[in-house]
């Protein structure tokens, strides 16, 4: 340890005399009116000037046209998807959700801005902390807690659990670290090669971009020039270490070499719907793959079994809850612009809590899977072997 | 009357030139090796005629739900070695199939192996495609392009290095499907990949990693012995709707030749051949070894001067059921299983080292199905459990001899 310390010292001095560059600012309510509001038009907003950073291309527009409906939308989907991840926890403790669950509570501004600036026809592709994407892109909230439950209405049928669930548009939370990268860059070339003017968004962590699959998908991509927005979700630690201790790069947008890269505020919804959008159009346009990195941070545990406090401080925690939380963020912008009262905002919590209520005794109410399915979906219907193993000698499935 | 290994093999790498035990010398053996070899092997159909009756061939341009026509009939074949039938068949693959690329280190070149020979030329650089080198990254890709409905043909240039996308197939592809409830599937994907021993590939170009994938329930592993089998089978493996792993021996490639018949056609996936019936005991093999087996009964039937004081008269006439694997998962366990309860004893030969190998599995799969019938315990003439090493490459891999002694062993046991 006194060896490895030794070692640190004098890259971080070294840190010390290189050249001065602005930090990214994460805070979640920076964004600044404009012109006056107009309630049915769309109307501009300014993004503080230091919510992109850039790597051999330009930054997007720090100008947004923003609408009414789709900022009261933003909040609505935000508030839902981080009940829908508290429900999740409540029926974790409750030792009805069992094994692995991630949740993603503190970062809806990155599932639900990047939903926002994309079409149906792009495609999603993320690690484990897939529930608000699987929602987002088609699937439903019974669908997801069902299958976090292991019940037959899950999206998975409960045959996938937390990390293994798929909509058409969506290619699903991925339990391997890194493995869904170059299935991403698979993505975007069988786009690429449907001549469709669509991007594939391949997600992956601070953590999971140190795997050297995520390099080898890099250059593909670049080799091949496919439309492939390589999204680094950075919330600052993979498991509990953190990304200094982790990565000899920390700036996760500059690691692509030849591939352009953007680095967002992914605390603000309105920069991750510029950001996103500007990716979209560059990989879309025939520009090739672009690294888009979201600095943004989870409030709890890694998964249901870290605490989370243990290589953080609890100060560090509340301080980012009080002082940058994206939901509050986009509160505010509502509230400062006059777009909706504060007992309209009460209103779609309820809405919310409502909604999500419901699904959970939807999902708690469907039946677990029938035990036939343990052999299905194995191989191509008809094409399976004539019979398999099951759990004791003489049980035996024939097909 | 029980003949034990180190008999015969002390015998045979002896020098020759000192008495043995009972007094009389044996012969060095020839330079090239005993009786038949793969260029003179009966098993190979080198005629138009044996080609096109070739069993389990399916045409592929025929209605299936019509009335059986004469096959042989119209039909034109073409002398190919094997890795001209494996480019045939992906040349038709591609012909039928828009959707269809292959893409592997090297392959717009034609591949190390020539597999590849000419396809980027006739389909275009956009459909035959080299890769870098990342194992792992070429198997996702091929996932993710198989998830979106296309036909992928990957190339892992040597099935050594398969491993660094061993987590790519038994995570990913193999388990798509059931995570996902069937929404999604890579059943367009098949992984070509030149396997076994070469004779001196050594450590990291000899071995046979089929075992490796036993657990990985959702893919399917095939194993073709020569030409006119690989086409048909690698035509079946593409268009399989499961991911599959296309192994080929790669000392055939040049070395096995046949007549191959030109048209598309497909050999049935999870289905054993028996290549010669028998009811002493079942011989079952797949890949290059088949045709030490075939050399190995050759030396049973008729053994050459220098071992015939080592077979017994009794065991010359012995009928051996020879059988061809050919899918190694999931294998035709009714195939087998029918034979050893006919036959009661069964040898097993495999390249790849005896421990958590594909031949332990079928072994204990049929001293289960078949207790009561067996005559001896189920023998297993594999590689051994050490890496494939360059000097002792010929040591390594079970030779003719080696399955002669076996089934001696195994029919007076």
């Amino acid at each position: 340890m006194s060896v490895l310390a030794r070692l640190r010292a004098p890259s971080l001095r070294r840190a010390a005399f290189a050249p001065f560059t602005r930090a990214l600012q994460t805070s979640a309510d920076s964004t600044q009116l404009q012109e006056s509001v107009d309630h049915e038009k769309p109307f501009t907003v300014r993004l503080h000037e230091d919510s992109f950073r850039s790597y051999q291309c330009e930054s997007p527009s720090l100008d947004v046209e923003v609408t009414k409906d789709g900022l009261l939308d933003m909040y609505k989907k935000m508030t839902t998807m981080r009940r829908m991840e508290m429900a999740a926890d409540a029926l974790y403790k409750a030792k009805l959700i069992r094994g692995f669950c991630h949740l993603a509570i503190g970062q809806e501004a990155v599932s639900v801005g990047l939903e926002s600036a994309i079409t149906p026809e792009d495609l999603v592709i993320t690690a484990y902390r897939c529930h608000p994407f699987a929602v987002l892109r088609g699937g439903t909230i019974a669908g997801v807690i069902g299958e976090l439950l292991g019940r037959q209405n899950g999206m998975s049928h409960g045959k996938g659990g937390s990390m293994h669930i798929f909509t058409p548009r969506f290619f699903g939370g991925n339990g391997i670290v890194g493995a869904q990268v170059p299935v991403g860059a698979g993505l975007a070339f069988a786009q690429k090669y449907m001549e469709k003017r669509t991007a594939t968004f391949a997600m992956y962590g601070d953590g999971a971009s140190n795997q050297g699959q995520v390099f080898e998908a890099f250059n593909m991509a670049k080799l091949w020039n496919l439309p492939c927005v390589f999204v680094c979700e950075n919330n600052k630690y993979g498991m509990g270490t953190s990304a200094e201790r982790s990565s000899s790069n920390t700036e996760y947008f500059t690691r692509g070499d030849k591939i352009p890269g953007i680095q967002a505020n992914g605390m603000d919804i309105i920069a991750v719907h510029q950001a996103v959008k500007y990716a979209k159009e560059w990989a879309a346009e025939g520009n090739g793959p672009l690294l888009l990195e979201f600095v943004t941070y989870r409030y709890g545990g890694h998964s249901m079994s870290d605490p989370g406090t243990t290589y953080r401080t609890r100060e560090e925690i509340q301080r980012m809850r009080s002082t940058q939380d994206p939901i509050r963020g986009i509160q505010h912008y509502i509230e400062q612009w006059g777009l909706a009262s504060q007992d309209e905002l009460k209103q779609l919590d309820k809405d919310a809590k409502a909604e999500v209520d419901k699904a959970v005794e939807e999902a708690k109410a469907s039946p677990e899977p029938f035990v036939k399915d343990l052999w299905t979906d194995i191989y191509y219907k008809g094409t399976e072997p004539s019979s398999m193993r099951g759990r004791e000698r003489d049980e035996v499935h024939h097909y | 009357m029980i003949l034990l290994r180190p008999h015969v093999l002390a015998r045979l790498q002896s020098s020759g030139t000192g008495p043995d035990t009972d007094g009389a010398t044996l012969e060095p053996p020839p330079a090239g090796g005993h009786l038949p070899s793969i260029a003179t092997s009966k098993l190979l159909r080198t005629s138009r005629d044996a080609a096109l009756r070739t069993p389990g061939l399916r045409w592929t341009d025929e209605d299936p739900s019509g009335p059986t026509r004469e096959l042989v009939g119209g039909r034109e074949t073409r002398k190919m070695n094997l890795y001209q039938a494996v480019r045939d068949a992906m040349s038709h693959a591609m012909m039928k199939d828009d959707t269809a690329v292959v893409f592997g280190e090297d392959v717009a070149f034609g591949g190390v192996f020539r597999c590849t020979m000419g396809l980027a030329e006739e389909f275009g650089q956009e459909r035959v495609f080299n890769t870098p080198l990342t194992e792992q990254g070429i198997a996702g890709f091929g996932i993710g392009m198989a998830a979106m409905g296309h036909t992928a043909i990957a190339e892992i240039q040597f099935a050594d290095y398969i491993f660094p996308a061993f987590d790519q197939i038994v995570n990913e592809a193999a388990k798509i499907r059931y995570r996902s409830g069937n929404q999604f599937n890579v059943g367009g994907l098949t992984i070509r990949t030149p396997t076994m021993s070469v004779g001196h590939g050594g450590l990291y170009h000899s071995q046979s990693p089929e075992g490796f994938f036993l657990g990985a329930s959702g893919i399917k592993i095939v194993i073709p012995r020569s030409p006119i089998q690989a086409k048909g089978l690698l035509l079946a493996a593409i268009r399989d709707p499961n991911p599959v792993i296309f192994m080929e021996p790669k000392i055939l490639y040049r070395s096995a030749i046949e007549q191959v018949p030109n048209d598309d056609y497909e050999l049935p996936i999870s289905k054993a051949e028996t290549l010669i019936h028998g009811s002493d005991v079942t011989l079952l093999s797949w890949g290059t070894p088949i045709y030490h087996c075939e050399t190995a009964l050759s030396m049973l039937s008729s053994p050459p001067p220098s071992l015939a004081n080592l077979v017994p008269e009794s065991l010359r006439r012995a009928r051996v059921e020879l059988i061809d694997l050919r899918t190694i998962i999931p294998w035709d366990v009714e195939t087998i299983t029918e034979s050893v309860n006919r036959t009661g004893r069964l040898v097993i030969v495999h390249e790849a080292g005896p421990r958590g190998s594909v031949g332990a599995e079928i072994s204990a799969e049929i001293q289960k199905r078949c207790f009561l019938k067996l005559n001896a315990p189920v023998k297993l003439i594999a590689g051994w459990d050490t890496p494939v090493a360059l000097q002792f490459e010929k040591f390594y891999t079970p030779d003719a001899i080696r399955i002669l002694d076996g089934i001696m062993d195994t029919l007076s046991y």
